[in-house]
């Protein structure tokens, strides 16, 4: 990292963690989807960016670890962390299986992506009919009015959220960063340039992409089960939903695939122009003015910055180049 | 006669629609290998165009099959020939991913004119049907079946007979050598596009005198198409037949034995499991 680098990420990491002081509830709100779509993006990056393997589904992981954490909650009232670490495993089950299963029979590229969309889907019609987490209906928990900030059981204001996620979103730009610089990460990079190659030189592919697959599903997944507290609903429709999928990838597209701060940067961009759209969306009253802008920053940036914003924003400000 | 037989004739015949319309993402991905993720999305701007023809002109949707399908293959053709081709060389993520965006910025821009309602065309023969025997057939799902066999028919002679088609097929094989003949690659691939643009407009419209439309239908379709091909095998043109007639008769099984809404649970598992055990599909070659 250049030393300009770490001067912009130091001001905008203090800037971050000053911000409950200063913002309004709106902004708080805002700055909430900001950092959830930031931590998505980076655990995806892990899998594509990182180690090139395209996933479509990564909603399956998100609401996984929501279902898993809500579910134990409602019925066993156990703590709240342990049913976020629960469903964290259970993704990465679930993230395990999938990789075993495509890697074995040599499921790749198009029909990779595919598959992921398809195992997501069929998780969705199941939840549809599971009753016991509420089918269709959705499940919800029990609010209980909480004086102050309850971080065991994860209950409190909106500012606990704030710093839970950034917590989160800092701690996996830690990890990514530790990653690529170890052994594992340069093997990734090794197997997303050219599998074949990788393979003859002999790295153990197979394992190597199902660590990445397995650490992305249960790093989605331990977001979810904190949303799951902040949102308090969920719906197997939305949760699980082709179009989340599409939005989780959304942020480290626009930002940058393979980039640390790419996601990141993605994520500020299209959160603020989002959130823009759903105001005028609403003030004009022409809906679906938010999901126009994903899909025409997605042909934007794959016309115009393949590469996504952030290699682009390094070279305009004289950031350098992203080195690890 | 058993109730599920009745089911599975009309799986049938709505599967031949569904074979029309995986046939056009086969053709695309057969001939110019693009990933076609707004394929059930351009099937939804052809199902609102019937209903536009249908309420200004008052046109019978049989009628506006053939003009939507010209307009479809108008749209895939410049698609291809103003932004697609430029991506034939690029990795294939990109295209995905241009793909996806095409989609959403389709779905949302018909949300925005259309609305979240459904919407539904009328006919005079929407309630009547035929008896053979013990069986009895829905005539829109004769009419939908029938136009589309007649649309896959017309397709095939096209590639077998005409220049144009034998062109193409040519580009799908070796792009280069028939590039080296003399052909214009990138013009031939435009007009591919387009014709699969083209089969997915008209199995729209077959399709709308069964199914109601919304603007968020189209992310489905375009699974449904996947689905297909996929078990039909990807570039065979009898595969996405096969596939669309299974996917039919699984789903109208399942909505007879187990329940309508659990219909696309099992082609989703037949997805999975044919991509797993044999991935080229039922009658695809391996690549």
């Amino acid at each position: 990292m250049s030393g300009r680098q770490g001067v912009a990420l130091a001001l905008t990491g203090g800037l971050l963690v000053a911000a409950p002081l200063f913002v309004g509830d709106y902004v708080l709100s805002v700055l909430i989807v900001f950092l959830l779509a930031a931590y998505l993006g980076q655990c995806w990056n892990i899998m594509m960016g990182f180690a090139g393997q395209l996933s479509l589904g990564h909603a399956l992981y998100y609401g996984l670890g929501a279902y898993t954490a809500a579910a134990l909650f409602v019925h066993f009232d156990t703590l709240s962390w342990f049913g976020i670490v629960a469903g964290a495993a259970l993704a990465a089950l679930a993230a395990g299986v999938i990789g075993a299963l495509s890697f074995q029979f040599a499921v790749t590229g198009v029909y990779f992506a595919l598959l992921t969309i398809a195992f997501d889907e069929f998780t969705r019609i199941l939840f549809d009919h599971f009753d016991w987490v509420g089918g269709t209906a959705g499940l919800f928990l029990h609010v209980a009015q909480v004086k102050g900030t309850d971080l065991l059981h994860l209950r409190g204001s909106p500012t606990m959220f704030y710093y839970v996620l950034l917590a989160l979103s800092a701690g996996v730009l830690w990890l990514s960063r530790a990653l690529l610089r170890r052994r594992i990460g340069f093997y990734w990079l090794a197997i997303r340039e050219d599998e074949p190659a990788a393979a003859a030189l002999g790295i153990d592919t197979f394992w190597m992409k199902l660590v990445a697959v397995t650490l992305s599903g249960a790093l989605t997944a331990l977001a979810g089960g904190v949303m799951a507290f902040y949102d308090n609903n969920l719906y197997p429709d939305t949760i699980f939903a082709t179009s989340s999928s599409v939005e989780i990838i959304t942020a480290p597209i626009i930002g940058g695939m393979g980039t640390l701060f790419g996601p990141i940067v993605g994520a500020f961009l299209l959160t603020t122009m989002g959130e823009a759209m759903t105001d005028f969306g609403a003030a004009w009253g022409v809906p679906g003015l938010k999901q126009w802008l994903y899909g025409g920053a997605l042909v934007a940036i794959v016309l115009l910055q393949p590469a996504g914003v952030w290699p682009w924003l390094c070279d305009r400000l004289g950031l350098g180049a992203e080195r690890r | 006669m058993p109730g599920w037989v009745n089911f599975v004739v009309a799986g049938l015949l709505t599967g031949a629609v569904y074979g029309l319309m995986a046939l056009g993402l086969s053709v695309i991905f057969g001939v110019v290998r693009v990933v076609n993720f707004a394929h059930g999305e351009m099937m939804v701007l052809a199902m609102y165009g019937v209903i536009l023809l249908q309420h200004w002109l008052g046109l019978d949707p049989l009628v506006s099959a053939p003009v939507v399908a010209m307009a479809l293959f108008a749209l895939g053709y410049a698609l291809q020939r103003g932004l697609l081709n430029r991506f034939i060389a690029r990795p294939e993520h990109q295209q995905f991913l241009l793909m996806l965006g095409i989609a959403g910025l389709l779905t949302s821009s018909m949300l925005m004119v259309f609305g979240p309602d459904t919407a539904s065309v009328e006919t005079s023969y929407a309630l009547d049907s035929y008896e053979v025997g013990p069986l009895i057939l829905d005539k829109v799902r004769v009419f939908a079946a029938s136009g589309a066999v007649l649309s896959m028919a017309l397709l095939w002679a096209f590639f077998r007979m005409s220049r144009t088609g034998k062109a193409i097929r040519a580009c799908a094989d070796n792009p280069t050598g028939a590039a080296v003949a003399g052909l214009d690659v990138g013009r031939f691939y435009a007009t591919a596009f387009g014709i699969g643009a083209a089969c997915v407009g008209a199995s729209g419209t077959f399709l709308l005198l069964l199914v109601d439309v919304q603007p968020y239908l189209g992310a489905s379709y375009t699974l449904l198409s996947f689905i297909i091909v996929i078990i039909g095998g990807l570039g065979s043109m009898p595969g996405a037949l096969l596939g669309g007639l299974l996917v039919g008769v699984s789903e109208g099984l399942s909505a007879y034995f187990v329940s309508p809404s659990l219909k696309s649970l099992f082609s989703y598992g037949l997805l999975i499991l044919v991509l797993l055990v044999r991935p080229q599909g039922l009658l695809g070659r391996r690549a």
